[in-house]
């Protein structure tokens, strides 16, 4: 098994017309491209380490001469002169994240195979309506959202940050375009063997479905992780850590260096959670590499 | 008449065998109904009303149409803007996503989680005081102190207050964070391609990286290209929030005054709800002509 992998391996290295040059090329024009991205987020990390008096200085320095980490000491101090304690925040921010990415996840790849794979009376319409709520922006449903929302006595209620969240259209969409290429032959095998749709889609074709899977674990994690309080609950013990961060950020002490850590601070968690998803799609091809 | 409930019979039959299906959608379709599609229809009738968020809607007919097009001119004026931004941003990005998901994925694996990560993360990131301290129009801004010292200009330039340059600067950083949503899902396709294609490819007499990605790449891409271009329309059409908190709102003489800016205008500022709605239907209407433009431009890549 492993022979053949291997084999397959070299065959699929020795691809089209690849030369090492043009490799090299593409190489150093990415380098090129992502030194000028990664600019701006650079500028804000040295930002967020130099301290007050440097900020000032004629010509704007690109590095920092005295590195501080007082703008995050201050992030943190601020926010634990709240009236909660920090580990509060903290566990609001997992709570939320963990169950709105989980739950979204499952929702969005079950929904996105049947509509996908079967035909069924209503599938047609509710894959436009799915497209339709992608493209209709509106300030006027949060309105309606909030009314709807307070009718079910959700307003000031921790559920009031996860429940909307759990059904994310633009996830389904994700889902089901990677799933439309899938070739029918191979649920057929399985509706043959005797298999439920539930198992089909759990064992035979999410597996199948890494790279999206991941991109939509990235997407729904970044999405829960950023999920503000802000209208929808007013008590403090109820905010996530973003939330508080930010509002360390827009009150009186937003000077550019605690702004800069906040924002920082906010990105850490989905920068590791897009890393680790990236590699695991990686090291699963690289495994399995060819899907029959 | 017999035809017809023997239809309704048939129907009612595939409904009933189609039970495995309806159970897996319920958990999505149950939430998605009551927080996305019930707020949608319920703001649907919302631009045919005069609705202040404190008395309830009051039915007034076409007249917030009739004045948007008749009366309101920096509305006429955002929709130029919104064109501008439309057909200089869309195209651009939507190209750069792809061309990069695929240089990346030419790259050797370890390198490919990399890049993804570097040209994804700014739109991860908010950051927007980073940009305005870059463009910043006194001498202590990045910008206008490089240029000084190379002496391209001898006094600071006002990037983000001259009607000259806000549009150009909102364009500019707006690419920048363009490399979303559509990026990654492109990124996952060219994942997602089966190597046996790429041999297949080569056995049949593909030499050069262009060809493969024309004959073999693209063909099996449609659905990825089609979620890329969905993302793309929303972005470009309905941004307005990279310019409100770079260039302050409202910009300079409307200079980089969308269209959804305008409706933030008349919904969160003066509380014009009905007039806001109407705003955001007929930018609704566009985007959605576009993208089944675009699905028709893609079908053939779709199975």
């Amino acid at each position: 098994m492993s022979q053949i992998n291997t084999a397959k391996l070299k065959a699929s290295n020795r691809r089209a017309g690849r030369k090492i040059g043009g490799t090299v090329a593409i190489f150093l024009f990415l380098l090129v491209l992502g030194a000028f991205m990664l600019f701006p987020i650079y500028l804000a990390l040295v930002m967020s380490v130099k301290p007050v008096e440097e900020l000032f200085i004629f010509p704007p320095k690109l590095y920092v001469l005295r590195p501080t980490l007082d703008n995050y000491r201050d992030l943190f101090a601020a926010m634990h002169r709240n009236r909660v304690p920090f580990s509060r925040y903290v566990f609001n921010s997992v709570a939320v994240t963990v169950s709105v990415t989980v739950l979204q996840v499952l929702f969005a790849s079950m929904a996105a195979f049947v509509l996908a794979k079967c035909r069924f009376p209503g599938s047609r319409i509710i894959n436009s309506i799915i497209v339709i709520s992608l493209l209709y922006q509106s300030n006027v449903i949060y309105i309606m959202q909030y009314i709807v929302m307070a009718k079910l006595h959700l307003i000031d209620d921790p559920l009031a940050l996860i429940l909307p969240s759990v059904a994310s259209p633009l996830g389904l969409f994700l889902m089901r375009q990677s799933m439309a290429q899938m070739p029918d032959s191979m649920i057929e095998a399985a509706k043959v063997d005797g298999a439920g749709l539930f198992r089909i889609c759990w064992q035979i074709v999410i597996p199948n479905q890494k790279p999206a899977l991941m991109t939509l674990i990235i997407f729904a994690f970044q999405g829960a992780w950023n999920i503000q309080s802000g209208s929808l609950v007013f008590q403090e013990q109820y905010k996530t850590l973003t939330t508080a961060a930010s509002q360390v950020a827009a009150s009186g002490m937003a000077r550019a260096g605690v702004a800069s850590a906040v924002s920082v601070f906010i990105l850490v968690p989905p920068v590791i959670v897009f890393t680790l998803a990236q590699r695991h799609v990686i090291e699963t091809m690289a495994h399995s590499g060819i899907k029959e | 008449m017999a035809k017809n409930t023997a239809g309704h019979r048939s129907l009612w039959s595939s409904i009933k065998r189609s039970k495995a299906c309806y159970l897996m959608l319920a958990p999505f379709m149950i939430f998605f109904i009551i927080f996305t599609v019930v707020p949608v229809v319920m703001s649907l009738p919302m631009g045919f009303t005069d609705f202040d968020m404190v008395q309830p809607p009051k039915y007034v007919g076409l007249s917030n149409y009739t004045t948007l097009f008749l009366s309101d001119r920096v509305f006429i004026k955002s929709i130029r803007i919104t064109l501008i931004f439309a057909i200089v941003t869309g195209p651009v990005s939507y190209v750069l996503c792809f061309l990069l998901a695929w240089l990346i994925n030419e790259l050797p694996p370890k390198l490919r989680t990399f890049f993804t990560l570097i040209f994804y993360i700014p739109s991860m990131a908010s950051i927007y005081f980073v940009w305005q301290i870059i463009f910043s129009g006194d001498m202590n801004g990045y910008l206008n102190s490089l240029l000084i010292r190379l002496g391209v200009v001898t006094s600071p330039v006002q990037w983000l207050t001259d009607p000259k340059y806000i549009l150009k600067v909102t364009i500019i950083v707006q690419l920048w964070i363009s490399l979303g949503a559509g990026f990654l899902a492109l990124r996952a396709g060219f994942q997602n391609i089966d190597p046996a294609l790429y041999e297949a490819g080569a056995i049949e007499g593909i030499s050069t990286r262009w060809q493969e990605l024309i004959y073999i790449v693209i063909p099996s891409m449609g659905p990825q290209l089609m979620f890329a271009a969905v993302m793309q329309i929303v972005a470009s059409f309905t941004a307005g929030a990279v310019a409100q908190n770079l260039v302050g709102f409202p910009s300079t003489d409307y200079s980089a005054h969308t269209v959804m800016t305008h409706a933030y205008d008349y919904g969160w500022v003066r509380y014009e709800m009905g007039y806001a709605s109407a705003i955001c239907m007929l930018l609704f209407i566009a985007m959605y002509l576009l993208s089944r433009l675009i699905s028709k431009a893609l079908s053939r890549y779709m199975d």
